[in-house]
């Protein structure tokens, strides 16, 4: 932590105590304590009413369940529904880096490629929206997908030339889908861009002179130097949207809930707080494996790609 | 390579249309005379007018206001200590702490400080367990932004004030301080429009009593949509906007003055 260095003054040492502890014990209270509890919790037994069943027997002993348990674990690994919504969250975070990537991927090698004046302008226009309200953010998809929205209406004027029924765009896997795209697309942008603005332009020169196409060229070059910049952007995408409950709860339907919104019901709506603990573990395992295979990808990128 | 460029830049002004479209259509509806979000009717103030004689929103934004002041006050002041401690002392737990709840999913951190507030600390939660709350994920970015600049900075300025004899503290207060003042503040700024922003955090650590900006909006957009969303919207926007444009400018003036030549060109 603060460890002693060989040689450093007294001064020194009390410089480096007063900079760093303030911050350091702000942090061991507010964040490495609570999560703690949050393990703690998912060993507990949930009240009658709500909270937690306490450790210690009670005393006047109307009360069946205290002590320390396993069963919020065994509930959650007992029932497959909930396998069944981690999957689910899986895979809307996929396809919601996916997307991103399709569509930031060109855009980032737009700006690094355009004259350096305008680069971060470019930048700057990518980011600025994302200074908005994220709620708001949300809800301006729910006017666009809305009902009664010009775009519903020419969808289904579309639909309706060829003799298909009218389809609703809002509450729907659709819409998180759009809503989860939309707030999180900048995450993409910015880590390709810094990437890819580093590329030498001579190496595409190169290829160019070796009578590579310009499929080659991208293939070839552009894109195995680029799979750093791909993977931090990934991670970025990947990770918020995987916790995410707000989108499916403002553009979901009722069926659209991922494990955000499993988790938020465990300590606002049915208050059983040892299984929402399990939830919150269950999701930190799934983002720390996440982020541990983008940084290990990353290197073996950047390794290969220097060698 | 003429034919490919069209192809990129065209797919770049869809691109910016996606992320600007959106945020157009609720600016406009909020002077829309309707009270439906689907088609122009004509202009109007009213939705701005009603806004601002809904108590309950003014509450709202007052308190929202005390909760990002106090909560940029106090993660500028921490996220600098941590920013100096981190780039100078090459510790390894601090960055850990400091930059994990930037990191992770919100609503770890939201539950998380919920059981803690609760269990430990027993405390009714309100507007002070939410300016804690925000303290904590805000310290990463204050941090990561004066970090950010020390790197930038030519460490030979700190060596000649020591050798020119001033102590640590004088040459914190009188060297680094102003160097680094710039990152500190667009780190308040930063701080100050996370939190009056933030959703996530504030849905699990609010109590029952104040209403709070951000959970007021989500009310109305889960309970009854009216274009007094996107007047609130809108004059957000405008508040978010200002505060970037300052701290660009002051990013832009400062590193203009004390950047060492060598290294202001990155």
């Amino acid at each position: 932590m603060i460890k002693g260095v060989k040689g450093e003054t007294k001064d020194a040492r009390i410089a480096r105590f007063l900079v760093g502890g303030p911050p350091l014990l702000f942090l061991l209270v507010f964040f490495v304590a609570p999560s703690l509890i949050m393990i703690l919790t998912s060993f507990r037994f949930p009240g009658e009413f709500g909270g937690l069943a306490p450790i210690t027997a009670p005393e006047d002993m109307t009360i069946g369940e205290y002590g320390i348990t396993s069963e919020a674990y065994q509930f959650f690994f007992s029932d497959v529904l909930y396998a069944k919504i981690f999957l689910k969250s899986f895979l809307m975070a996929s396809a919601t880096t996916l997307i991103c990537l399709v569509m930031a991927y060109p855009l980032a090698m737009l700006i690094a490629r355009s004259e350096k004046r305008f680069r971060n302008l470019m930048v700057l226009l990518v980011v600025l929206p994302f200074a908005s309200n994220f709620l708001i953010r949300i809800y301006a998809w729910m006017i666009i997908l809305g009902p009664e929205s010009g775009l519903s209406h020419f969808i289904n004027a579309v639909l309706g030339i060829f003799g298909i029924a009218p389809i609703t765009l809002l509450f729907s896997p659709f819409a998180v889908l759009v809503g989860m795209v939309y707030v999180h697309l900048p995450f993409m942008v910015l880590p390709l861009y810094t990437n890819l603005e580093k590329h030498d332009p001579s190496l595409l020169n190169a290829a160019q002179d070796l009578g590579a196409n310009a499929w080659q060229r991208f293939w070839r070059v552009t894109w195995p130097l680029s799979l750093p910049g791909v993977f931090s952007g990934s991670a970025l995408v990947f990770i918020p949207v995987l916790g995410m409950f707000a989108v499916p709860e403002i553009l979901g339907g009722t069926g659209d809930i991922l494990i955000g919104n499993l988790i938020k019901d465990q300590f606002l709506g049915t208050r059983d707080w040892p299984f929402g603990s399990v939830l919150s573990i269950m999701l930190t395992l799934a983002v720390l494996s996440i982020a541990g295979l983008a940084t290990w990808f990353s290197r073996f990128a950047t390794r290969q790609g220097t060698v | 390579m003429g034919r490919s460029n069209i192809w990129l830049w065209s797919l770049a002004a869809l691109i910016y249309a996606f992320l600007y479209i959106p945020l157009a259509i609720v600016v406009l509806y909020s002077f829309n005379d309707s009270r439906l979000n689907a088609e122009w009717v004509g202009f109007t103030l009213f939705w701005y007018k009603a806004l601002f004689n809904n108590t309950e929103m003014l509450t709202a934004a007052r308190n929202s206001l005390i909760i990002a002041l106090s909560a940029s006050f106090s993660a500028t002041l921490l996220g600098t200590m941590a920013g100096l401690a981190i780039h100078r002392y090459k510790l390894k737990v601090l960055p850990v702490l400091v930059f994990t709840p930037v990191a992770m999913p919100e609503i770890l951190l939201g539950v998380s400080l919920l059981l803690f507030f609760l269990q430990v600390l027993n405390l009714t939660l309100g507007m002070v367990s939410i300016i804690i709350a925000h303290t904590t994920f805000c310290i990463g970015f204050v941090a990561i932004i004066v970090r950010a600049r020390l790197e930038g900075m030519d460490e030979n300025i700190f060596e000649a004030a020591r050798d020119l004899g001033a102590s640590p503290w004088q040459t914190f207060r009188l060297v680094t301080l102003p160097l680094i003042m710039p990152a500190v503040v667009a780190g308040a700024l930063m701080s100050f429009t996370l939190s009056i922003d933030d959703f996530v955090i504030t849905f699990f650590t609010k109590g029952v009593g104040e209403p709070i900006l951000p959970i007021q909006i989500y009310t109305m957009i889960k309970v009854a949509v009216t274009p007094e969303v996107n007047a609130i919207s809108t004059l957000l926007m405008l508040l978010t906007l200002i505060m970037i444009t300052i701290a660009a400018r002051l990013e832009a003036r400062a590193s203009a003055r004390t950047m060492s030549p060598d290294k202001a060109g990155k």
